[in-house]
């Protein structure tokens, strides 16, 4: 008999036994399964689109993520200059898509495409990786990436600073609005990799006190534009 | 009997609760969490019926496992995946150690995961000759100290910063620093290294979603996401308990975990892996192996009392408010599981016979059902552990005294007379109570002996009826 089929066995001879229902004991007042959505019970998040941005960007403020509402991609570009000059970066890397690829050539540094399949290392080596994303929540002030919508898994978490451009539409309220995003997206076709990243990589592994950029990017930046025309 | 996990227990315990060093540092190490967890918490619209849709949740798949775990299963094969089923910790362990030895790897890349440590994998893979090395900070400092993860979720928050200045400088040769950043970047020098070389790399999850075949992994870090993303095949150990039903739940299981573990609204990457890269993905491992653990979850689910004891997120939450835990901290118990749910289930996985004193380590507060976010039963459980373990070893002395007991308390006659006799006997008892000589020294260690009432109750119910 095979491993799985043991376990399997065990499994069922186990369960022949039924087990009471959670909330036996500390009662409950009503089976909060039937019919309810975990939305009726996360932290409310407001209606309207105006009140969402304001909530993502209260979110970004805790979390330390860096968050920016600009008009258009030419004040990302003037922003991104900013940030070179101010960090000295010397090598970006990004993924080709018509954002990135509208504004990088402008910035004046060499760029790695992670569509070129560079190694590891060459995409260690650069001081920012900039990327695209699925979603933006609301309610968590977190960035919904994929392998898929953002150029790999590494380009997003191994430089020292990640910058993601997103539109406006693409701001959803909460998590639930984020898995129903996934499956209406990806159906039965899911990329290798989807990550929720909220916040600057961080640890408190020492005395409970904050350190950002443990393994991860030290610093967070989000650009939110318009949608296009 | 006790056992010498017991007496190891014991010996442990009464050292450390007298250490106040010790106790400072958990109670200034809480203080944040605590406030944070609260805040949160009320964030909530309601968190009470958050933690019953958990429960729910919960029950819904650990109580059909055998569906929804070939689900997950069929759904994985679909996109490439590898599925190991593992009976006990040492199938897990040899497939594990088959893989590297196929593929001729050299260094082993480790993300933080209990079940892990549970089947002793670095043992094993160190024995091999291979290089492993813990990615997550904390889990680093504990293994550079050769010693145990103190909390299931952090493991180092027994040491200052000092130690761990002092524990760097004498193993990687770093000049001695009390910055914390300072020390998390030494850490992360000496990763960047190993992550660009591992060819393995090993990880746990904490979920395991069955509708669509993906494990979800919560951390803080990011030596998650690069344990899983940059060597050639990522190999992730997981108990067949993690199982959920939908993808959808997530929604609500992702924040509470967050909160019950760290206080925080979500932690900071929360990622599902479903496969080895796909056709038109640019990076990723090449080969994605999902081992899939038994080694005696199989027996907790059989008893149906405790079965709930499987719905653990694992988040650490009843060690956190558990004034047993707090006091003689997490390497006292000796177990894989810290706190109250080690408590509860190390009984299951190791055998009742050398782990029930960890159930009666414990005040009953039941401060650890009321935080736990899936609401395991646990001050219940460690009440049904008691009960199993007193059926299991009636000691003989036990039985004379509990006969003696019966019988005593059986006869009126004889029973005034005892305590006549106790009564006359006490001052004299007084005088050695708590000495060398004290026939009642095992109860007289730590208590009072309460005092005998001059007169009793039939004696003083007599003088009024006259």
């Amino acid at each position: 008999m095979s491993q799985r089929e043991e376990i399997i066995g065990r499994i069922k001879e186990a369960l022949r036994f039924k087990a009471h229902r959670p909330g036996h004991v500390q009662a409950s007042s009503y089976g909060a399964r039937t019919g309810a959505t975990p939305r009726e019970w996360l932290p409310l998040v407001p209606g309207d689109h105006e009140g969402q941005v304001e909530a993502f960007a209260r979110n970004c403020r805790e979390l330390r993520t860096r968050f920016f509402r600009v008009g258009g991609l030419s004040d990302v570009k003037d922003n991104l200059l900013e940030l070179k000059n101010a960090e000295d970066w010397k090598l970006i890397a990004s993924h080709h898509a018509p954002m990135p690829d509208a504004i990088l050539p402008s910035i004046g540094l060499p760029v790695v495409f992670t569509d070129n399949r560079p190694t590891t290392q060459e995409i260690e080596r650069a001081d920012v990786g900039i990327t695209l994303c699925d979603a933006l929540v609301a309610q968590t002030g977190s960035i919904l990436l994929t392998a898929r919508s953002a150029g790999g898994r590494a380009l997003s978490v191994l430089p020292p600073h990640h910058v993601v451009i997103a539109r406006e539409s693409q701001l959803l309220p909460d998590l639930p609005a984020a898995f129903e995003l996934l499956q209406k997206t990806y159906g039965n076709d899911y990329p290798s990799l989807i990550t929720f990243i909220t916040g600057p990589s961080r640890t408190g592994d020492i005395e409970r006190i904050l350190v950002l950029g443990a393994h991860g990017p030290r610093s967070l930046t989000v650009f939110l534009l318009p949608d296009e025309k | 009997m006790s056992s010498s996990f017991e007496n190891e227990f014991r010996a442990s315990a009464t050292k450390l609760t007298a250490d106040l060093r010790h106790r400072a540092l958990i109670r200034t190490s809480l203080k944040g969490y605590e406030k944070n967890r609260d805040e949160k918490r009320a964030g909530f619209q309601s968190w009470e019926l958050a933690r019953q849709a958990a429960a729910e949740a919960k029950w819904e798949a650990v109580n059909h496992l055998d569906k929804y775990l070939l689900e997950f299963v069929d759904n994985l094969n679909k996109r490439g995946s590898k599925v190991f089923w593992a009976s006990t910790a040492e199938d897990a362990r040899n497939y594990i150690l088959n893989l590297a030895r196929e593929k001729k790897a050299r260094t082993i890349v480790k993300s933080k995961t209990m079940t892990s440590e549970e089947i002793h994998l670095n043992a094993a893979l160190a024995g091999a000759g291979y290089e492993v090395v813990e990615s997550d900070l904390g889990e680093y400092i504990v293994q550079l100290r050769g010693e145990a993860p103190y909390h299931l979720v952090f493991p180092a928050m027994h040491l200052t910063r000092k130690e761990i200045s002092y524990l760097f400088h004498e193993k990687l040769g770093t000049p001695e620093t009390n910055n914390p950043e300072e020390l998390t970047m030494i850490a992360r020098r000496q990763m960047r290294m190993k992550y660009c070389q591992a060819d393995l790399g090993i990880s746990g999850a904490n979920f395991a979603v069955a509708e669509t075949g993906m494990i979800s992994i919560t951390e803080n870090e990011g030596n998650a996401r690069l344990t899983t993303s940059l060597p050639k095949i990522h190999v992730a150990l997981l108990g067949i308990e993690k199982v959920l039903p939908k993808l959808s739940d997530l929604a609500l299981f992702l924040p509470m975990l967050a909160i019950a573990g760290t206080g925080q609204q979500l932690t900071c990457y929360n990622s599902l892996m479903g496969g080895p890269r796909q056709p038109d993905e640019v990076d990723g491992p090449e080969e994605f192996h999902v081992v899939l653990l038994d080694n005696r979850r199989t027996q907790i689910l059989a008893d149906a009392e405790q079965r709930d004891a499987l719905h653990c997120i694992r988040c650490g939450a009843c060690l956190n408010v558990c004034p047993i835990f707090r006091n003689v901290g997490g390497q006292t118990y000796g177990t894989t599981y810290q706190g109250p749910i080690g408590s509860v289930i190390t009984p299951h996985l190791r055998g009742l016979e050398d782990w029930k004193h960890l159930s009666s380590a414990s005040s009953l507060c039941g401060a650890c059902s009321e935080i736990c976010p899936v609401k395991i039963e646990l001050h219940h459980h460690l009440l049904h552990n008691r009960r199993n373990a007193a059926k299991l070893d009636v000691g003989r002395l036990d039985r004379i005294a509990s006969g003696a007991f019966a019988f005593l308390v059986n006869h009126p006659k004889i029973f005034a007379m005892a305590a006549r006799l106790a009564r006359f006997l006490q001052p004299v008892h007084r005088t050695v109570s708590g000495s060398k000589i004290d026939p009642l020294l095992a109860w007289t260690r730590s208590r009072e002996v309460p005092v005998i009432a001059k007169k009793s109750f039939r004696q003083y119910w007599k003088s009024r009826q006259k």
